[in-house]
């Protein structure tokens, strides 16, 4: 058997590696519930598995989600990853073509060129050595690309990147050298041999004549040897743990599973997924419109890894959803803000168990303008005027004042007073006996669709309900040569998939633009209910830069579906912000002036 | 002779223009509206002595007469300066020559729709204290409210000290003006209540305390501390309201004929337009800040261009004439340092 003392650094940062990576394995699945290991051993033998794999080379590999952000960016995690691992793999079947016996060390292929220096007298020699050398120099190629990038991010399509912890640049550091190193190693041993492939080779020819390379060769390969160990060594420590945990997340959620109430479980294997490559910084209007730097997911979910998690870094969010929307991995951020902030305001309790009961009223449609539609009341009166034009008869559930669907307190991690509240509305509407429940907040939206376990009923959002009601006949809409642009909610668009009813709508009534942030990129108006700590003035802020950009080509209405969007838009827009059913309204208000008009004018006629 | 353009034709125009033509100066006061005035030609009876607006206007216009050269209708389009002197266009396509420029383009009214939940312009019965000046002059008030609850009320601070709106500053004149025309309601409608619902109220004045505590034992005005919500309109087209009366400590939700919300100031679009046109500076409110806040308060930061009235903030009508006479002081002041300079 082939041995050398330098392997050690390897070998043992190795089997560490392979220990922890397995024992947090056995923790994660431990932590799992009931229902979510059956659904784990289910999945295992289904096609699920196969789906797996193939998201795992295509993102875990190829990084293709990166290349949609940036194909720079991209090409430097391709490399890195999809290089690295062909090179493992190549690196075996090129040992075990050369050396044909059952078990290698693990170490001899990553070191075969030491241990076979010369493999000349071997038939695929040139093959494999053309093969190896070339995957290493597609691995360089990333590894300058991340040298630049580090210096220069703006390049790579990142005005930012994130900022290192002591073990992640431990880490770093060694993934920067291990590739260097190996071309070295490899290329003085070459030198030595006059072997190796165009790369290797031509390099060991070049050192050797002015190099002792006879003496550097071995110092090199030990290098390259303690390079590798230190790597696996802070890997449990850093944010290279993500190489692993990845794939573990990959499997578990094409099985079905989620992060839910439970910290330790999925949510867990999503913290140690995340990489830290900061694609999220600059989606964050906190970093564009404020230059706030240090509350992104990336630095948010290196707290929780870190358990250093403060209430202020939990509260400073805006769960509009943006990160998660463009983060390569996929991870839920939206429900790990909630787990954190369930943590973080643990010590504040209050009891709405004092909250009278509500009185319900029998009938088949529920209209719940929500406490953000309270205060957009012409989005109410549209409401209103509308359902009673379309000859709908509807029970206006909170008429008489707010009632709370509860996710402002879920917002703020308060999930059992939420529960509360929940119960109360959740029985006065099923006493109504409805079938159909429509809602002009979608952030109200969400949470009964989400919360409240309303199967029984179709929930609209109003948007949906008026297209519905065109479709039926039962309203008529004119379209009119004014311009609009639509601002899709956050709660709405990223939080309940909902982009084509109101689009579709404005269209009948308007010549809809679509501005450059649209549907899944849509900003934050920056009223968000979610954050905690923000001040008025940095909402401002990010209400007038997202007006701008919206109304930059001069529509002649900001038009949206969220209360709370169009107060802050009011506010801040250069052009008259409206709600869609405030257009319905006056289409309809329209029509009428113009029948009227009409039949007085067909009146007239047959009278001369 | 030495030239000046006033630019705005409300109080502090006005009174500066007539002051500077008393002293010599050649006077042109250009004014975008058709009439002069300002807002206090809107205005009924003033606080805090119930005196009419009128008498204010007609005074200030009669001293005018002959003296000043009035550009009514008439908007200032670009200003530069040459040698000492500016240059303004006028929409008319007229170019004025001046040796100072006097901006007393004063104020706007906070629009009330932009506070949406109060229901302004949703509502039928809900009107700002402009709208109830209005009501006041002609007469009306009877027609305008229904007479089913006998209630009204008063919305102090709305868009004024409201982070929400972006207005963190205090427009000062509010408090009284709510206190005069709760008394002016309870006088023209003895049988109706009136409510003024308030953060604090700040009766700085001279007298103002003493109309306050008028409000309170003459005429039973009720104050309510504490932040209107929400409005919303009942089937008969009453106004309601919920508010927390935070002295008590309770929520309160009550029906009304007749709400008003007390608009508070913002700079008016030509404060703005010309401070842009200028280049000069705003202060965080967005008014035009003065070159010093306690020495220089009519002076801009370029020469020559001076400053007088709400263009550098809420003002009441007193205050205006005051800092309507400063500016003129300044004005002659820089005329006469100037000459000693060229001797």
């Amino acid at each position: 058997m082939n041995f050398d003392v330098f392997t050690l650094p390897f070998s043992v940062g190795l089997v560490f590696i392979i220990s922890y990576f397995l024992a947090m394995c056995i923790q994660w699945i431990r932590n799992l519930s009931a229902t979510e290991r059956l659904l784990l051993v289910k999945g295992i033998f289904s096609f699920k598995t196969f789906t797996s794999i193939k998201e795992v080379v295509l993102e875990s590999l190829l990084h293709r989600k990166i290349f949609r952000v940036n194909p720079l960016l991209g090409y430097m995690h391709m490399s890195l990853a999809f290089g690295w691992f062909m090179l493992i793999i190549m690196g075996n079947l090129e040992a075990r073509a050369y050396n044909p016996i059952p078990i290698h060390p693990p170490y001899y292929p990553i070191f075969f060129r030491f241990f076979e220096p010369d493999t000349g007298t071997f038939k695929y020699s040139v093959f494999y050595e053309f093969l190896m050398d070339f995957l290493l120099l597609f691995i360089l190629s990333g590894v300058s690309l991340a040298y630049f990038k580090r210096f220069r991010s703006m390049a790579l399509g990142m005005k930012r990147t994130s900022k290192l912890k002591s073990w992640d640049k431990w880490a770093l550091a060694a993934l920067w050298m291990i590739f260097p190193l190996r071309l070295l190693a490899e290329s003085f041993t070459s030198g030595i041999y006059e072997s190796g492939g165009f790369l290797t080779g031509t390099l060991g020819r070049f050192f050797a004549e002015f190099l002792p390379v006879e003496y550097l060769a071995y110092p090199a390969w030990w290098a390259y040897s303690i390079a590798l160990g230190t790597f696996f060594i802070s890997l449990p420590f850093s944010r290279y743990m993500h190489i692993p945990t990845e794939i573990v997340l990959i499997f578990f959620r094409n099985y079905g599973i989620r992060s839910s109430e439970k910290i330790n479980g999925f949510a867990d294997i999503e913290v140690k997924s995340c990489s830290r490559c900061g694609i999220c910084i600059d989606v964050c209007q906190m970093s564009s419109s404020l230059n706030q730097q240090n509350t992104q997911s990336v630095y948010f979910l290196r707290s929780v890894r870190d358990r250093s998690m403060t209430k202020s870094l939990a509260d400073q969010c805006m769960e509009c959803g943006r990160c998660s929307q463009i983060c390569p991995v996929g991870i839920d951020l939206n429900t790990q803000r909630y787990l954190a902030r369930r943590r973080v305001h643990e010590e504040f309790r209050s009891d709405f168990s004092y909250l009278p009961d509500l009185q319900t009223r029998k009938t088949d449609v529920i209209f719940f303008a929500g406490c953000m539609g309270h205060l957009t009341p012409s989005v109410i009166h549209s409401m209103k005027k509308v359902l009673d034009h379309a000859g709908i008869r509807y029970w206006f559930m909170d008429e008489d004042g707010s009632i709370c669907c509860g996710r402002p307190l879920k917002l703020a991690g308060k999930a059992e007073e939420a529960a509360q509240l929940m119960k109360k509305n959740r029985a006065a509407i099923l006493a109504s006996g409805g079938t159909t429940f429509v809602t002009s907040c979608p952030i109200c939206l969400k949470t009964f669709t989400e919360d409240y376990d309303l199967k029984q009923m179709r929930l609209y959002h109003h948007s949906q309900y008026l297209l519905k009601l065109w479709f039926e006949g039962k309203i008529q809409l004119e379209k009119q040569m004014q311009k609009a642009v639509y601002h899709d909610p956050c709660e709405l668009g990223r939080g309940l998939g909902i982009y084509d009813e109101p689009r579709e709508l404005i269209q009948r009534m308007m010549i809809l633009k679509e501005p450059e942030n649209t549907g899944e990129n849509a900003l934050c108006c920056g009223g968000s209910l979610a954050h905690q700590e923000m001040s008025s003035v940095q909402r401002r802020k990010i209400a007038f830069d997202a007006a701008a950009k919206l109304t930059i080509d001069h529509p002649d209405y900001l038009v949206t579906a969220c209360p709370s969007c169009k107060k802050t838009f009011q506010q801040a827009s250069p052009v008259e912000v409206k709600d869609v059913a405030e257009l319905v309204y006056a289409a309809i208000q329209d029509r009428g002036r113009k029948t009227a008009l009409k039949s007085r004018e067909i009146a007239a006629a047959e009278a001369n | 002779m030495k030239n000046v353009i006033v630019i705005g034709g409300g109080v502090a125009g006005m009174e500066s223009s007539a002051q500077l033509a008393d002293m010599g100066y050649q006077v042109t006061l250009v004014e975008k509206e058709s009439k002069l005035g300002g807002h206090v030609d809107q205005w009924d009876f003033l606080f805090p002595n119930h005196r009419p607006a009128r008498e204010i206007i007609d005074s200030l216009k009669q001293r005018l007469n002959y003296k000043v050269e009035v550009k009514l209708g008439t908007e200032v389009e670009s200003m530069q300066r040459n040698n000492g002197q500016y240059a303004v266009k006028l929409n008319s396509t007229e170019v004025l020559h001046a040796d100072a420029l006097l901006l007393a383009s004063g104020f706007d009214l906070f629009p009330a729709q932009k506070k949406e939940e109060y229901g302004y312009g949703i509502y039928n019965h809900v009107i700002t204290a402009a709208d109830l000046e209005e009501i006041f002059r002609s007469g009306n008030l009877r027609k305008v409210v229904s007479g089913n609850t006998h209630r009204i009320g008063i919305v102090h601070c709305v868009g004024s000290r409201d982070e929400k709106v972006g207005n963190e500053y205090c427009s000062k004149v509010c408090c009284v003006t709510g206190v005069k025309q709760a008394i002016r309601l309870r006088e023209a409608l003895p049988e109706y209540e009136v409510f003024n619902f308030y953060m604090d109220l700040r009766m700085f004045g001279r007298y103002f305390e003493d109309l306050y505590r008028e409000a309170q034992e003459k005429w039973g005005v009720q104050f309510v501390r504490g932040r209107v919500s929400e409005a919303s309109e009942d089937v008969k087209g009453n106004v309601v309201v919920k508010v927390e009366d935070t002295l008590a400590g309770r929520p309160m939700k009550i029906s009304l004929d007749l709400l008003i919300l007390l608009t508070g100031f913002i700079p008016s679009k030509g404060t703005s337009r010309l401070g842009d046109l200028l280049q000069l500076e705003f202060g965080s409110d967005r008014f035009l800040k003065p070159a010093d806040e306690h020495l220089l308060r009519n002076h801009s930061k370029l020469e020559g261009v001076f400053l007088a009235g709400a263009c550098t903030g809420p003002r009441s009508i007193a205050e205006t004439i005051t800092d309507a006479r400063a500016a003129v002081l300044e004005i002659a002041a820089f005329f006469r340092d100037k000459v000693t300079v060229h001797e």
